[in-house]
């Protein structure tokens, strides 16, 4: 793997138990990509767009095949490594949000920076600043359910990104919000991916999204169909 | 320290839920604590009781005497050891004799024994005083308890029969002169007490005793032949057996209140476990490893125990120390439980069971919290992160 090839999967396979039967979710898959990209896998439901980013997040392991991700081989990885390589590495951003209910904004986005055992005096900048990229640095004290749908994905962004890690995972972070919420976030990790160098790998099906995408990979019953670079539209572009 | 301050906000964060279930473990702390109080409480007193009324600072037991077997009452009787002798003359000692005998309140015939005791003893707290100063021809005094059983009251008169040591039959009419208050069934129950020297003249064994008991704190020469000693831990060992079982009581009680507590708690996890998946799911792709998530639940788990401590503590501890100093009046039906509990028993609560009381629930809490957590091993990230099980 070259230095600028922060995830490549060869030949990657995923099986699903299905009861008697079994479900291909990714076929064969060889994919690369570099720091500091934009790219998002699209495609329909079913199609393997999460099952590829558990994976590459080290949340689920392949059947067949082999998965590197910053230089690790996820197969080979136990428990303990996968979640060391998810807490230092990888950041994550859920359609749901999944902020932790009990802690307010400033304790959620804290959270990945305690595990680290970042010292309270640098943990207190890094989540001020993080707060501050998503425009959230009033809403420090509120709780999850004092937020609204926009600005608990932007919380989320602000936990993922705090640590700022060179891969940002994001399954259908749009799916829960309107189109200005929508914009609005993408915006943000648009600008995130321009200014911190975070590689940012979206599933999603929203034509939002993919809007703001510099590289398309449509997976089609778990193979890559097409993979091609684009202009983005909507966004401000690289 | 993340687990711990994660815990204690998911705890809090539950509300009165959480209060709830510490709340019931509270209350199976307090009640098992105060259950042990009593009963110690109750032990203590019988215990005093019977050596302020009955076993003074030990006895001197003539060999054939069994207190089980009134068959050996008919060998039980020795003249005083000249040592034994020297303790009762300096009023180190009370000597006694114990007769069978049989009385006839209303006609109808009950076996008991006839107690001979020195009226001028001041060593066992009992009103012996009474025999001295009637002018009565053949004084007796009996225990409350049996006045009832048998319907005598003072001034009544009753006939008395025991056997001599030819074996013939002899009887006489004594007069109750005093119906003593006691809580201990010993010196109570089918007893007859009369002068030492009366008895001794009427069973014709003068000079004689069955037991000598020492007066509290009496250092207790070694046993003359034919005597035997029998310590204060050893009189008190059938009362100490009694307590023990009355503990099994106590212990079912703990078992109950602690099950409940601990049913909420089980039952609060697996739930928690099962609303909390995406939870966990997002625990996980953070950087927990299952462990982790593991003593997270585990910990929420056994904070109940934590704050049950805390609450049983608010609202326990006055209320136990309260009983322990005002008591609480034993119900009339208590007569039967064997122990000799006086009006009142106040509880004595030992520090080594409370601390032992709390560190089983504890234990026991964080075991019950450990169980469902089982789940969370078996459980995928990504199905959590669906909310799926796995």
């Amino acid at each position: 793997m070259s230095d600028d090839n922060l995830i490549r999967t060869e030949k990657l396979v995923k099986v699903y138990p299905m009861g008697a039967s079994k479900v291909t979710a990714l076929n064969r898959v060889n994919l690369s990509f570099r720091r500091g990209e934009f790219a998002g896998l699209v495609g329909p439901s079913g199609s393997g767009k999460t099952t590829f980013l558990n994976i590459v997040g080290s949340l689920d392991t392949p059947t067949s095949g082999s998965a590197g991700v910053l230089g690790r081989k996820i197969e080979t990885l136990s428990h303990r490594e996968a979640a060391a390589l998810r807490n230092r590495s990888i950041g994550f951003i859920f359609q749901t949000f999944n902020l932790l209910p009990v802690y307010t904004a400033y304790e959620n986005v804290e959270f990945p920076l305690l595990l680290l055992k970042v010292p309270s005096a640098q943990r207190r900048q890094m989540i001020m600043d993080a707060l501050d990229w998503v425009g959230l640095s009033d809403r420090a004290d509120s709780r999850p359910s004092q937020l609204s749908g926009g600005e608990s994905q932007r919380v989320a962004i602000a936990r993922a990104m705090v640590k700022k890690p060179p891969l940002l995972l994001a399954d259908e972070p749009t799916a829960n919000l309107d189109a200005e919420n929508s914009h609005h976030i993408l915006r943000t990790m648009e600008k995130l991916n321009r200014e911190l160098g975070t590689s940012f790998l979206f599933a999603t099906h929203d034509e939002k999204v993919i809007g703001y995408l510099r590289r398309k990979i449509t997976l089609v019953d778990g193979r890559v169909d097409h993979d091609e670079p684009l202009q983005p539209s909507t966004g401000t572009g690289a | 320290m993340i687990t711990l301050r994660l815990a204690l906000r998911n705890i809090l964060g539950t509300g009165i839920r959480a209060w709830l279930n510490a709340f019931i473990i509270s209350l199976a702390l307090v009640a098992s604590t105060w259950n042990q109080g009593v009963v110690a409480g109750m032990d203590e007193q019988a215990a005093q009781a019977a050596q302020a009324l009955e076993y003074g600072g030990g006895q001197y037991w003539q060999e054939n005497y069994d207190p089980y077997d009134p068959l050996t009452l008919e060998e039980a009787h020795a003249p005083l050891p000249g040592e034994l002798q020297r303790l009762v003359d300096e009023g180190k000692a009370a000597a006694m004799l114990v007769v069978q005998g049989s009385i006839y309140p209303q006609g109808r015939m009950r076996s008991i024994l006839l107690k001979g005791i020195d009226p001028r003893q001041r060593l066992l707290d009992f009103p012996t005083s009474a025999l001295a100063e009637s002018g009565a021809a053949l004084p007796a005094l009996i225990g409350s308890r049996f006045a009832k059983a048998v319907g005598l009251r003072t001034g009544d008169s009753v006939t008395l029969r025991w056997r001599e040591p030819g074996g013939a039959f002899n009887a006489q009419d004594a007069t109750i002169v005093h119906v003593m208050q006691t809580t201990l069934a010993s010196i109570d129950s089918n007893q007859v007490w009369l002068p030492l020297e009366r008895l001794q003249e009427m069973a014709r064994l003068p000079g004689e005793a069955t037991l000598v008991t020492l007066a509290p704190g009496t250092p207790s020469p070694e046993a003359p032949p034919g005597w035997t000693f029998r310590d204060i831990d050893y009189l008190l060992r059938d009362l100490r057996e009694l307590v023990k079982t009355k503990s099994v009581g106590r212990v079912v009680f703990l078992v109950i209140f602690l099950s409940l507590g601990m049913l909420a708690i089980f039952d609060t996890q697996v739930l928690s476990i099962f609303r909390r998946r995406r939870e966990i799911g997002t625990l996980v792709a953070l950087g927990f490893t299952r462990g982790q998530v593991i003593r997270l639940f585990t910990l929420e788990g056994a904070l109940h125990g934590i704050l049950a401590v805390i609450l049983g503590a608010l609202w326990g501890l006055p209320l136990l120390w309260l009983q322990a100093r005002l008591g609480f009046a034993v119900p009339a039906g208590t007569e039967g439980m064997g122990i000799s509990i006086g009006e009142k028993i106040y509880p004595a609560y030992g520090a080594g069971y409370v601390l032992g009381i709390v560190l089983l629930s504890l234990a026991v809490t964080t075991l019950v919290s450990l169980l469902p957590t089982r789940r969370i091993a078996r459980l995928k990230p990504t199905d959590a992160l669906r909310g799926r099980t796995s």
